[in-house]
Protein backbone atom coordinates (compact mmCIF):
# COMPACT_ATOMS: atom_id res chain seq x y z
CA UNK A 1 0.00 0.00 0.00
CA UNK A 2 1.44 3.58 -0.43
CA UNK A 3 2.45 5.20 2.31
CA UNK A 4 0.13 8.58 3.47
CA UNK A 5 1.99 11.54 4.46
CA UNK A 6 2.93 10.56 7.97
CA UNK A 7 4.41 7.21 6.30
CA UNK A 8 6.61 9.75 3.96
CA UNK A 9 8.07 11.46 7.08
CA UNK A 10 8.58 8.53 8.99
CA UNK A 11 10.71 6.37 6.25
CA UNK A 12 12.42 10.19 5.75
CA UNK A 13 13.39 10.33 9.68
CA UNK A 14 15.22 7.00 9.29
CA UNK A 15 17.71 9.56 7.44
CA UNK A 16 18.63 11.63 10.51
CA UNK A 17 21.88 10.89 12.16
CA UNK A 18 23.12 11.89 15.94
CA UNK A 19 24.79 15.38 15.50
CA UNK A 20 22.63 16.53 12.66
CA UNK A 21 21.41 20.47 12.24
CA UNK A 22 18.53 19.68 10.02
CA UNK A 23 16.07 22.17 8.49
CA UNK A 24 12.32 20.92 7.74
CA UNK A 25 10.30 22.32 4.97
CA UNK A 26 6.56 23.49 4.94
CA UNK A 27 4.08 20.53 4.63
CA UNK A 28 5.28 16.94 4.43
CA UNK A 29 8.90 17.68 5.91
CA UNK A 30 7.89 19.21 9.13
CA UNK A 31 5.63 15.68 9.96
CA UNK A 32 9.52 14.32 10.10
CA UNK A 33 10.07 16.01 13.28
CA UNK A 34 7.66 13.55 14.73
CA UNK A 35 9.40 10.66 13.98
CA UNK A 36 12.88 11.50 15.41
CA UNK A 37 14.67 7.63 16.07
CA UNK A 38 15.18 7.15 19.65
CA UNK A 39 18.68 7.40 20.99
CA UNK A 40 19.82 10.20 18.72
CA UNK A 41 20.21 13.87 19.18
CA UNK A 42 19.24 16.18 16.36
CA UNK A 43 18.57 20.35 16.26
CA UNK A 44 15.88 21.82 13.82
CA UNK A 45 17.24 25.11 12.47
CA UNK A 46 14.25 27.39 10.88
CA UNK A 47 15.70 29.76 8.39
CA UNK A 48 13.59 32.72 10.12
CA UNK A 49 16.36 32.73 12.70
CA UNK A 50 16.31 29.77 15.41
CA UNK A 51 18.10 26.71 16.34
CA UNK A 52 16.42 23.99 18.62
CA UNK A 53 13.20 24.31 17.63
CA UNK A 54 10.67 22.27 19.93
CA UNK A 55 6.90 21.41 19.29
CA UNK A 56 3.79 23.70 18.79
CA UNK A 57 3.25 25.74 22.06
CA UNK A 58 0.49 24.13 24.40
CA UNK A 59 -2.96 26.40 23.94
CA UNK A 60 -2.40 29.29 25.44
CA UNK A 61 1.78 29.81 25.67
CA UNK A 62 1.73 30.82 21.91
CA UNK A 63 4.12 34.05 21.29
CA UNK A 64 3.71 36.08 18.56
CA UNK A 65 7.66 36.66 18.84
CA UNK A 66 8.07 32.36 18.38
CA UNK A 67 7.29 31.19 14.87
CA UNK A 68 8.85 28.43 12.10
CA UNK A 69 9.23 29.66 8.28
CA UNK A 70 5.73 28.46 7.83
CA UNK A 71 4.75 31.11 10.19
CA UNK A 72 3.42 29.23 12.80
CA UNK A 73 3.87 29.59 16.00
CA UNK A 74 6.40 26.66 18.22
CA UNK A 75 7.91 26.60 20.89
CA UNK A 76 12.20 26.68 21.69
CA UNK A 77 13.78 23.47 23.02
CA UNK A 78 16.45 23.91 26.13
CA UNK A 79 19.78 25.32 24.34
CA UNK A 80 18.13 27.03 21.56
CA UNK A 81 19.68 30.28 19.81
CA UNK A 82 18.03 32.82 18.41
CA UNK A 83 19.99 34.93 15.23
CA UNK A 84 19.51 37.55 12.62
CA UNK A 85 18.40 36.35 8.83
CA UNK A 86 21.85 37.06 7.37
CA UNK A 87 23.52 34.44 10.41
CA UNK A 88 20.86 31.95 9.53
CA UNK A 89 21.55 32.48 5.80
CA UNK A 90 25.10 31.73 6.63
CA UNK A 91 24.91 28.80 8.37
CA UNK A 92 22.61 27.80 5.13
CA UNK A 93 25.07 28.63 2.76
CA UNK A 94 28.42 27.97 4.83
CA UNK A 95 27.08 24.32 4.81
CA UNK A 96 26.80 24.39 8.81
CA UNK A 97 23.25 22.28 8.06
CA UNK A 98 23.60 18.87 7.67
CA UNK A 99 20.40 17.69 6.38
CA UNK A 100 17.84 19.77 3.98
CA UNK A 101 14.64 18.60 3.49
CA UNK A 102 11.86 20.02 1.67
CA UNK A 103 8.85 19.49 -0.91
CA UNK A 104 8.74 20.13 -4.94
CA UNK A 105 6.08 20.07 -7.25
CA UNK A 106 8.57 18.75 -9.80
CA UNK A 107 12.43 16.72 -9.85
CA UNK A 108 14.27 15.80 -12.65
CA UNK A 109 16.42 12.66 -12.80
CA UNK A 110 19.12 14.83 -12.48
CA UNK A 111 18.36 15.91 -8.97
CA UNK A 112 16.73 19.36 -10.62
CA UNK A 113 14.12 20.86 -8.19
CA UNK A 114 11.42 23.22 -9.14
CA UNK A 115 8.46 24.01 -6.31
CA UNK A 116 8.31 28.06 -6.50
CA UNK A 117 6.12 29.05 -9.19
CA UNK A 118 3.40 27.82 -11.32
CA UNK A 119 3.05 30.50 -14.19
CA UNK A 120 0.17 32.62 -14.11
CA UNK A 121 -0.91 30.79 -11.08
CA UNK A 122 0.72 30.48 -8.45
CA UNK A 123 3.21 33.23 -7.19
CA UNK A 124 4.16 33.28 -3.97
CA UNK A 125 8.09 33.45 -4.11
CA UNK A 126 10.68 30.72 -3.31
CA UNK A 127 11.18 31.80 0.26
CA UNK A 128 14.43 30.14 1.37
CA UNK A 129 14.22 27.53 -0.96
CA UNK A 130 16.76 28.57 -3.76
CA UNK A 131 19.28 29.49 -0.67
CA UNK A 132 18.83 25.76 0.78
CA UNK A 133 19.19 23.93 -2.79
CA UNK A 134 22.08 25.65 -4.08
CA UNK A 135 24.28 25.37 -0.94
CA UNK A 136 23.20 21.92 1.23
CA UNK A 137 24.98 18.93 0.42
CA UNK A 138 22.34 16.37 1.43
CA UNK A 139 18.74 17.76 0.18
CA UNK A 140 16.11 15.03 0.29
CA UNK A 141 13.07 15.87 -1.62
CA UNK A 142 9.39 14.42 0.12
CA UNK A 143 6.57 14.53 -2.24
CA UNK A 144 4.07 12.48 -3.77
CA UNK A 145 5.03 10.75 -6.88
CA UNK A 146 1.92 12.12 -8.63
CA UNK A 147 -0.16 14.62 -9.33
CA UNK A 148 -3.64 15.26 -9.26
CA UNK A 149 -4.16 14.66 -12.83
CA UNK A 150 -2.49 11.46 -12.90
CA UNK A 151 0.84 12.68 -13.65
CA UNK A 152 4.29 11.86 -13.16
CA UNK A 153 6.29 14.47 -10.68
CA UNK A 154 9.43 12.50 -11.25
CA UNK A 155 10.12 13.85 -14.80
CA UNK A 156 12.94 13.73 -17.41
CA UNK A 157 13.18 17.37 -17.05
CA UNK A 158 11.65 19.64 -15.33
CA UNK A 159 8.44 22.08 -16.63
CA UNK A 160 8.26 24.45 -14.13
CA UNK A 161 10.18 27.14 -13.58
CA UNK A 162 13.66 25.57 -11.50
CA UNK A 163 14.66 26.31 -7.90
CA UNK A 164 17.68 25.02 -8.18
CA UNK A 165 20.19 22.53 -10.48
CA UNK A 166 21.85 19.24 -10.34
CA UNK A 167 20.54 19.15 -6.15
CA UNK A 168 18.69 16.59 -4.79
CA UNK A 169 20.05 13.57 -3.04
CA UNK A 170 17.40 11.39 -2.39
CA UNK A 171 13.66 11.28 -3.54
CA UNK A 172 10.59 10.20 -0.93
CA UNK A 173 7.31 9.41 -2.24
CA UNK A 174 4.44 7.60 -1.29
CA UNK A 175 5.44 4.84 -3.65
CA UNK A 176 9.28 4.28 -3.34
CA UNK A 177 12.56 5.82 -2.06
CA UNK A 178 14.92 6.49 -4.74
CA UNK A 179 18.76 8.22 -5.00
CA UNK A 180 19.61 10.38 -7.68
CA UNK A 181 22.71 9.33 -9.80
CA UNK A 182 24.19 10.47 -13.09
CA UNK A 183 22.08 8.23 -15.02
CA UNK A 184 18.62 8.59 -13.57
CA UNK A 185 16.43 7.92 -10.48
CA UNK A 186 18.03 4.62 -8.46
CA UNK A 187 15.37 2.96 -6.55
CA UNK A 188 16.70 1.84 -3.35
CA UNK A 189 13.23 1.20 -1.62
CA UNK A 190 9.48 -0.14 -2.66
CA UNK A 191 6.65 0.86 0.10
CA UNK A 192 5.13 -1.52 1.83
CA UNK A 193 2.98 -3.91 -1.26
CA UNK A 194 3.89 -1.55 -3.90
CA UNK A 195 5.82 -3.44 -7.03
CA UNK A 196 8.59 -2.01 -8.86
CA UNK A 197 6.03 -2.05 -12.22
CA UNK A 198 3.79 0.66 -10.38
CA UNK A 199 7.05 2.39 -9.19
CA UNK A 200 8.15 2.07 -12.78
CA UNK A 201 4.71 3.60 -14.18
CA UNK A 202 4.47 6.44 -12.14
CA UNK A 203 8.43 7.66 -13.11
CA UNK A 204 8.59 9.37 -16.30
CA UNK A 205 12.27 9.91 -15.81
CA UNK A 206 14.58 7.33 -15.61
CA UNK A 207 14.18 5.04 -13.59
CA UNK A 208 17.23 2.76 -12.61
CA UNK A 209 16.32 -1.01 -11.03
CA UNK A 210 19.18 -3.01 -9.86
CA UNK A 211 18.51 -6.42 -8.60
CA UNK A 212 15.56 -7.03 -5.76
CA UNK A 213 14.24 -3.81 -4.57
CA UNK A 214 13.80 -4.35 -0.71
CA UNK A 215 10.19 -2.52 1.21
CA UNK A 216 10.46 -0.17 3.44
CA UNK A 217 11.18 -0.94 7.07
CA UNK A 218 8.49 1.61 8.98
CA UNK B 1 28.39 60.42 26.78
CA UNK B 2 26.30 58.23 24.61
CA UNK B 3 24.78 59.95 21.96
CA UNK B 4 20.66 60.76 22.34
CA UNK B 5 18.89 59.00 19.30
CA UNK B 6 15.45 59.66 20.85
CA UNK B 7 12.73 61.07 18.87
CA UNK B 8 8.98 61.63 20.60
CA UNK B 9 6.88 60.55 18.50
CA UNK B 10 6.46 58.26 15.23
CA UNK B 11 5.22 61.20 13.47
CA UNK B 12 9.17 62.69 14.22
CA UNK B 13 10.77 59.94 13.44
CA UNK B 14 9.81 59.40 9.69
CA UNK B 15 10.43 63.21 9.46
CA UNK B 16 11.75 63.10 5.66
CA UNK B 17 10.29 60.48 3.55
CA UNK B 18 8.97 61.27 0.52
CA UNK B 19 7.43 60.20 -2.07
CA UNK B 20 9.43 57.79 -4.79
CA UNK B 21 11.95 56.56 -2.01
CA UNK B 22 13.17 52.99 -1.09
CA UNK B 23 12.52 51.38 2.32
CA UNK B 24 13.27 48.85 4.34
CA UNK B 25 10.39 46.83 6.07
CA UNK B 26 11.95 44.52 9.22
CA UNK B 27 9.89 41.54 10.24
CA UNK B 28 9.32 37.88 9.20
CA UNK B 29 5.13 37.31 8.16
CA UNK B 30 3.68 39.96 10.93
CA UNK B 31 6.84 38.51 13.21
CA UNK B 32 8.86 41.43 14.56
CA UNK B 33 7.38 43.80 11.97
CA UNK B 34 7.11 48.12 12.70
CA UNK B 35 4.00 48.51 13.48
CA UNK B 36 4.03 52.24 13.52
CA UNK B 37 5.96 52.84 11.37
CA UNK B 38 3.92 51.45 8.75
CA UNK B 39 1.18 52.99 10.02
CA UNK B 40 2.66 56.53 10.00
CA UNK B 41 3.93 56.19 6.21
CA UNK B 42 0.20 55.17 5.20
CA UNK B 43 -0.99 57.85 7.19
CA UNK B 44 1.83 60.36 5.16
CA UNK B 45 -0.02 60.00 1.75
CA UNK B 46 3.14 59.29 -0.17
CA UNK B 47 3.09 57.03 -3.44
CA UNK B 48 5.63 55.38 -5.54
CA UNK B 49 7.12 53.71 -2.72
CA UNK B 50 10.06 51.01 -3.43
CA UNK B 51 9.59 48.45 -0.51
CA UNK B 52 12.48 45.78 0.17
CA UNK B 53 10.57 43.42 2.79
CA UNK B 54 11.07 39.46 3.32
CA UNK B 55 6.99 39.35 2.95
CA UNK B 56 4.00 42.09 2.01
CA UNK B 57 2.03 41.65 5.20
CA UNK B 58 -1.55 39.95 4.91
CA UNK B 59 -4.89 41.61 4.28
CA UNK B 60 -5.36 44.99 6.41
CA UNK B 61 -2.43 44.49 8.07
CA UNK B 62 1.39 44.89 8.07
CA UNK B 63 2.55 45.89 4.24
CA UNK B 64 -1.17 44.77 3.35
CA UNK B 65 -1.86 48.15 5.12
CA UNK B 66 0.35 50.28 2.18
CA UNK B 67 -1.02 48.35 -0.56
CA UNK B 68 -4.47 48.71 0.32
CA UNK B 69 -3.76 52.49 -0.39
CA UNK B 70 -1.76 51.85 -3.48
CA UNK B 71 1.34 53.51 -1.94
CA UNK B 72 4.00 50.97 -3.56
CA UNK B 73 5.04 50.99 -7.02
CA UNK B 74 7.43 47.77 -6.25
CA UNK B 75 8.23 45.26 -3.82
CA UNK B 76 11.35 43.39 -3.53
CA UNK B 77 10.38 40.43 -1.21
CA UNK B 78 10.96 36.92 -0.76
CA UNK B 79 7.84 34.90 -0.57
CA UNK B 80 4.20 36.89 -0.93
CA UNK B 81 1.45 34.16 -0.48
CA UNK B 82 -0.59 35.62 2.13
CA UNK B 83 -2.01 38.67 0.98
CA UNK B 84 -5.13 38.56 -1.91
CA UNK B 85 -4.70 42.23 -2.85
CA UNK B 86 -1.11 41.86 -3.29
CA UNK B 87 -1.57 38.83 -6.02
CA UNK B 88 -4.54 40.78 -7.47
CA UNK B 89 -2.11 44.17 -8.10
CA UNK B 90 1.24 42.06 -9.14
CA UNK B 91 -1.25 39.98 -11.87
CA UNK B 92 -2.86 43.00 -13.12
CA UNK B 93 0.42 45.07 -13.41
CA UNK B 94 -0.06 47.82 -10.57
CA UNK B 95 2.43 46.47 -8.55
CA UNK B 96 6.09 45.29 -9.68
CA UNK B 97 7.28 42.29 -8.01
CA UNK B 98 10.72 41.34 -7.58
CA UNK B 99 10.97 37.68 -6.02
CA UNK B 100 14.48 37.14 -4.45
CA UNK B 101 15.94 34.05 -2.78
CA UNK B 102 15.64 34.68 0.98
CA UNK B 103 19.32 34.55 2.29
CA UNK B 104 20.14 36.53 -0.86
CA UNK B 105 17.78 39.16 0.57
CA UNK B 106 19.13 39.31 3.87
CA UNK B 107 22.90 39.19 2.72
CA UNK B 108 21.91 42.09 0.29
CA UNK B 109 21.02 43.88 3.27
CA UNK B 110 23.82 43.32 5.30
CA UNK B 111 26.33 44.16 2.62
CA UNK B 112 24.50 47.53 2.47
CA UNK B 113 25.25 48.37 6.02
CA UNK B 114 29.31 46.47 5.93
CA UNK B 115 29.90 48.34 2.85
CA UNK B 116 30.10 45.85 0.54
CA UNK B 117 29.03 46.85 -2.72
CA UNK B 118 28.19 43.47 -4.39
CA UNK B 119 29.05 39.41 -3.37
CA UNK B 120 28.68 36.08 -5.10
CA UNK B 121 25.84 33.67 -3.75
CA UNK B 122 25.29 29.96 -5.11
CA UNK B 123 21.33 30.77 -4.41
CA UNK B 124 19.09 30.96 -7.85
CA UNK B 125 22.42 30.10 -10.23
CA UNK B 126 20.24 28.07 -13.41
CA UNK B 127 16.90 29.42 -12.00
CA UNK B 128 15.35 32.72 -13.60
CA UNK B 129 16.62 34.46 -10.85
CA UNK B 130 19.89 34.50 -12.76
CA UNK B 131 19.00 35.97 -15.82
CA UNK B 132 21.07 38.86 -16.31
CA UNK B 133 23.37 38.07 -13.71
CA UNK B 134 26.88 37.86 -14.23
CA UNK B 135 28.29 34.13 -12.72
CA UNK B 136 31.71 33.08 -11.52
CA UNK B 137 32.98 29.80 -10.46
CA UNK B 138 34.71 29.23 -7.07
CA UNK B 139 35.34 26.03 -5.76
CA UNK B 140 34.14 24.66 -8.31
CA UNK B 141 30.47 25.81 -8.01
CA UNK B 142 29.08 28.63 -10.28
CA UNK B 143 28.06 31.73 -8.38
CA UNK B 144 25.72 34.49 -9.11
CA UNK B 145 26.81 38.33 -8.30
CA UNK B 146 24.25 39.64 -6.38
CA UNK B 147 24.19 43.55 -5.41
CA UNK B 148 23.84 45.09 -1.68
CA UNK B 149 20.30 47.34 -1.56
CA UNK B 150 19.96 51.11 -0.81
CA UNK B 151 17.48 52.27 1.00
CA UNK B 152 16.27 55.76 2.09
CA UNK B 153 14.84 54.59 4.98
CA UNK B 154 15.31 51.76 7.30
CA UNK B 155 12.29 50.63 9.44
CA UNK B 156 12.71 47.90 12.10
CA UNK B 157 11.09 46.67 15.27
CA UNK B 158 12.79 45.65 18.71
CA UNK B 159 11.25 44.36 22.27
CA UNK B 160 13.91 46.86 24.12
CA UNK B 161 15.75 49.78 23.07
CA UNK B 162 18.06 52.40 25.25
CA UNK B 163 17.98 55.80 24.17
CA UNK B 164 21.45 55.33 22.44
CA UNK B 165 19.89 53.44 20.07
CA UNK B 166 20.90 49.75 21.10
CA UNK B 167 18.65 47.39 20.94
CA UNK B 168 17.63 43.75 21.87
CA UNK B 169 15.39 41.60 19.92
CA UNK B 170 12.89 38.88 21.03
CA UNK B 171 12.96 35.13 20.17
CA UNK B 172 12.62 35.23 16.24
CA UNK B 173 11.40 38.46 15.94
CA UNK B 174 14.87 39.75 15.26
CA UNK B 175 14.88 38.25 11.43
CA UNK B 176 15.45 40.72 9.30
CA UNK B 177 15.51 43.96 11.84
CA UNK B 178 19.22 43.32 12.31
CA UNK B 179 20.36 43.78 8.44
CA UNK B 180 18.21 45.90 8.05
CA UNK B 181 19.17 48.54 10.85
CA UNK B 182 22.87 48.18 9.28
CA UNK B 183 21.60 48.87 6.08
CA UNK B 184 19.18 52.31 6.19
CA UNK B 185 21.03 55.97 5.44
CA UNK B 186 18.42 56.53 7.74
CA UNK B 187 17.37 53.55 10.36
CA UNK B 188 14.53 54.13 12.52
CA UNK B 189 13.82 51.71 15.36
CA UNK B 190 10.34 51.39 17.47
CA UNK B 191 10.64 49.69 20.38
CA UNK B 192 8.44 48.14 22.81
CA UNK B 193 10.13 49.34 26.13
CA UNK B 194 12.64 52.02 26.42
CA UNK B 195 14.95 52.87 28.55
CA UNK B 196 18.16 54.95 29.75
CA UNK B 197 21.34 54.55 28.84
CA UNK B 198 23.15 52.24 30.61
CA UNK B 199 19.89 49.84 31.90
CA UNK B 200 20.82 47.21 28.87
CA UNK B 201 24.30 44.91 29.66
CA UNK B 202 26.57 45.42 27.24
CA UNK B 203 26.86 42.18 26.57
CA UNK B 204 23.37 41.58 25.78
CA UNK B 205 23.01 43.69 23.00
CA UNK B 206 22.78 42.56 19.99
CA UNK B 207 22.38 45.96 17.58
CA UNK B 208 24.63 48.76 18.56
CA UNK B 209 23.17 51.80 18.46
CA UNK B 210 25.62 53.10 15.71
CA UNK B 211 23.24 51.85 13.26
CA UNK B 212 20.43 53.16 14.51
CA UNK B 213 19.28 57.55 13.77
CA UNK B 214 16.25 57.62 15.43
CA UNK B 215 14.27 55.66 18.01
CA UNK B 216 10.92 55.76 20.22
CA UNK B 217 8.58 53.86 21.74
CA UNK B 218 5.85 52.53 19.69
CA UNK B 219 2.59 53.81 21.24
CA UNK B 220 0.94 50.68 20.06
CA UNK B 221 1.70 46.81 18.85
CA UNK B 222 -1.31 44.40 17.81
CA UNK B 223 1.30 41.67 17.26
CA UNK B 224 -1.00 39.76 15.62
CA UNK B 225 -0.35 36.06 15.14
CA UNK B 226 -0.25 35.13 11.15
CA UNK B 227 -1.14 30.94 12.38
CA UNK B 228 -1.63 30.73 15.05
CA UNK B 229 -0.93 26.95 16.08
CA UNK B 230 -1.17 24.66 18.96
CA UNK B 231 -0.32 21.07 20.03
CA UNK B 232 -3.34 18.69 19.59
Amino acid sequence: MALDKNGIAQRIAQELKHGYYVNLGIGIPTLVANYIPKGIDVEFQSENGMLGMGPFPIDGEESADLINAGKQTITAEPGATFFDSSTSFAMIRGQHVHLTVLGAMEVSDQGDIANWKIPGKMVKGMGGAMDLVASAQNIIVAMMHINRAGESKLLRQCTLPLTGVKCVSKVVTELAVMEITDNGFKLLERAPGVSVEQIQQATEGRLIIEGEIPEMKL
Amino acid sequence: MAINKVVASVTEAVQGIESGMTFMFGGFGLCGIPENAIAAVRASGIKELTCISNNAGVDGFGLGLLLETRQVKKMISSYVGENDEFERQMLSGELDVELIPQGTLAERCRAAGAGIPAFFTPAGYGTEVAIGKEVRWFNGKPHLLEHAFNADFAFVKAQKGDTAGNLIFNATARNFNHAMAMAGKITVAEVEELVPVGELDPNEIHTPGIFVQRIFKGAHFEKRIENRTVRK
